[in-house]
């Protein structure tokens, strides 16, 4: 029993290997269809772009392991329409010229039939502008930016809007933490900082609150230290800090080294493990918006959480769980469009209703945005621990 | 109660600033030492600077610090100066060997050439670095662990004190070097004039790899300052921050010492007040707007002394 499960052992890791090495592109699939030549026993191709490497990587890959994780787990049930598909992802590095190089790419060269992408609100901006000229459907796991969707009638996305997550974060900090005044430290290189900080700026001032004292920096930055000495003479009871892992957990650091003993608030933004990784011990106590809680899960989401640490050996992020209801959407849509044009999948995923998502029900409304929930997640010995949902 | 409190931030905002014009500094150093000498803008020393920072986090966890960190104990004070040294090693022998490989084979060609030679060789190096090291930030380890100190709402950190120190005692180290040794005195002499220098009998090139490796020590040891203070390092940490120590040489006047350091200086304060008084977004250029009113009114730089160009 022990040789055996050994040797099984053995045997799948050198299966993985092999297919981890056909080639430096990544693909997953396939092989040839149940039926015929042609068309028909090709897979069917849906093109992911992310960024793989970069101060945003963490997002990418993460994004990436959960796509391909639905498009695997649609495989072994027999693929759609009788074919398998194959995920072919291109790296944008976090840039957005070279997220329109890779969206035309995925669709000129791999001929994907739809595109998932972007984790970044700018990115998908600039990818969502070409797969529109392309008439091909695009669905954003993650960009709660409200331009995103209104680039054009082919791009969708599964997540909830800026202006919901900064009034989720600002009733929260006046209602349940009764904060009176907040700073306010933003990225003003990155729309979705600046759409969250304005959100949350209406909603806290509307609901009472005052604004103390209104901080910027931009993307890449790693010195706050001269930020976070006028918060702290602002006398502010929170910091809300709309930004990426990378910048939050340096800015954790230097309140708590510059003796601000204030919590962070933040958005979905702050969703990676590198977050605690950077910021240590000086995010404890602090809150951020996120998708779904894999504390408080519902049964879809624990298998979703279950195969996905099978799989990769890690704890999915909110980003992987939107990741894998992207895919999902997308393959639901393409079930239900009578063939696979641009424009069947794209009426298909406008029909979407009720779909029982990893982060929650998703139903496409009229804006191809998703009407959803968020939880606000509490930062405790390193882990994020669920505080409360809010409804939209 | 107002007014004391934006005196402390004033003070506060000061404190940061010299903090990170002493790290500028000790990274001008090498740009000032090293122009001095062969008249050469060494581009990248900012990479050097970078690989420092690198290698103090390898050495490190080498080191084991992560377990330490788990088990909540500091890390042995012994270990941070081991890293810090061998750190500086690191970057003396990268320096010297950039020296030998890919500016001494084009010395003798006209200045232009050296420049772009140093142009390629940061591009190779940080591309390098994104492939050796990765692309992403990486968190940099507590080397030493941190201790608040609060006076009257002015935090100071060890770390801080640290800066200070480390960069305090190096310059003067550098200063007694330059100004008491056999070693120093080649270096003044083949900095004002190479070939007499030669003719009297110093060996030129064993100089000026000396002077390679003794600036890039110093900037290795501004990169693990720098990763302690900024909690973050990257590739490209090299860039903006080995550009603006060229910023701080030329202000200060390049190739004099102690110009570097108070040009150093000058630019950290600089840099902290435009960001906490008048925008960050204007941070980085507050010191470009520097370089060209330096240029404008003070081409020399503030200590320097104005050369007669050899023709």
């Amino acid at each position: 029993m022990m040789l055996s499960s050994r040797r099984l052992f053995v045997s799948v890791l050198l299966a993985g290997l092999g297919t981890g090495l056909v080639g430096c592109k990544k693909k997953e699939s396939a092989g040839a269809g149940p039926s015929g030549a042609g068309e028909a026993s090709k897979p069917i191709v849906i093109g992911h772009y992310a960024s793989m490497t970069g101060s945003t990587a963490h997002y990418g890959q993460d994004t990436d392991k959960a796509v391909r994780l639905a498009i695997e787990q649609v495989n072994q049930q027999g693929g759609v329409k009788g074919r398998k598909l194959e995920v072919v992802t291109l790296d944008d590095r976090g840039d957005s010229a070279e997220a329109s190089n890779a969206v035309a790419r995925l669709i000129d060269v791999e001929k994907a039939s739809a595109i998932i992408g972007e984790v970044a609100s700018s990115l998908s901006l600039s990818g969502g502008r070409v797969a529109q000229r392309r008439k091909v459907p695009m669905v954003s796991p993650s960009s709660t930016n409200p331009k995103v969707t209104e680039v054009g009638d082919y791009i969708f996305r599964v997540c909830f809007l800026d202006p919901f997550q900064g009034k989720v974060m600002a009733n929260f900090a006046r209602n349940t933490l009764k904060l009176e005044s907040v700073a306010i430290l933003k990225d003003v290189k990155n729309d979705y900082s600046i759409g969250l900080a304005d959100a949350f700026r209406a909603a806290f001032t509307g609901a009472g609150g005052k604004i103390a004292v209104e901080q910027s920096y931009s993307q890449g930055d790693t010195d706050f230290s001269a930020q976070i000495t006028a918060i702290k003479g602002s006398g502010a009871q929170a910091i809300f800090t709309p930004g990426y892992y990378s910048e939050v957990g340096s800015i954790a650091r230097t309140a708590q080294r510059l003796g601000v003993k204030v919590p962070l608030l933040g958005g979905d933004g702050w969703d990676a493990p590198d977050l605690v990784k950077i910021g240590g011990d000086a995010l404890e106590g602090s809150y951020f918006s996120n998708h779904f809680a894999p504390d408080v899960a519902t049964p879809k989401a624990q298998k979703f959480v279950a195969d996905f640490k099978a799989k990769y050996k890690q704890e999915p992020t909110g980003l992987g769980a939107l990741g894998y209801d992207a895919a999902a959407v997308i393959i639901e849509a393409m079930r239900h469009a009578p063939n696979l044009s641009g424009d069947a999948i794209r009426s298909a995923l406008g029909k979407i209703k009720d779909f029982e998502g990893v982060s929650g029900k998703i139903t496409i409304n009229g804006e191809r945005n998703a009407d959803k929930s968020a939880v606000v997640l509490k930062i405790v010995d390193g882990k994020y621990k669920y505080e409360t949902t809010v409804e939209p | 109660m107002k007014v004391g409190a934006s005196v402390t931030e004033l003070v506060q905002q000061l404190l940061n600033g010299l903090s990170l014009g002493s790290i500028y500094a000790l990274i001008a150093l090498g740009y000032t030492m090293v122009y001095g000498i062969l008249r050469l803008i060494n581009f990248a020393h900012g990479e050097v600077f970078m690989v420092g920072a690198y290698v103090g986090l390898y050495v490190a966890q080498w080191f084991g610090i992560g377990g330490y960190e788990a088990r909540g104990e500091s890390f042995p004070l012994v270990y941070a100066v081991l890293i810090l040294c061998a750190a500086m090693a690191a970057a003396a022998l990268l320096g010297a060997a950039i020296e030998l490989f890919a500016y001494r084979p084009v010395r003798s060609a006209q200045r232009l050439t050296p420049l772009i030679t140093a142009i390629g060789v940061s591009l190779f190096l940080q591309n390098l670095a994104m492939l050796v090291f990765g692309p992403n930030p990486r968190a940099y380890p507590p080397i030493v662990r941190e201790l608040r100190y609060e006076f009257g709402g002015i935090i100071l950190t060890n770390i801080k004190l640290a800066i200070f120190g480390v960069a305090l005692a190096l310059t003067l180290g550098l200063h007694l070097m330059v100004q008491k040794t056999w070693t120093g005195r080649a270096m003044r002499a083949v900095s004002i004039n190479l070939d007499a220098a030669k003719l009297m009998g110093i060996d030129t090139n064993r100089t000026i790899r000396q002077t390679f490796a003794i600036g890039s020590a110093l900037a290795a040891a501004g990169g693990i300052l720098f990763g302690l203070d900024q909690i973050t390092i990257t590739p490209q940490m090299g860039v903006l921050t080995g550009l603006k120590a060229f910023v701080a040489a030329v202000l200060g006047g390049i190739g004099n010492i102690p110009g570097a350091v108070l040009g150093g200086l000058l630019i950290g304060l600089a840099e902290q007040l435009t960001a906490g008084y008048l925008s960050p977004d204007y941070r980085d250029a507050i010191t470009f707007v520097i370089l060209i009113g330096i240029l404008l009114l003070k081409p020399e730089g503030l200590l320097g002394v104005v050369k007669q160009e050899k023709v």
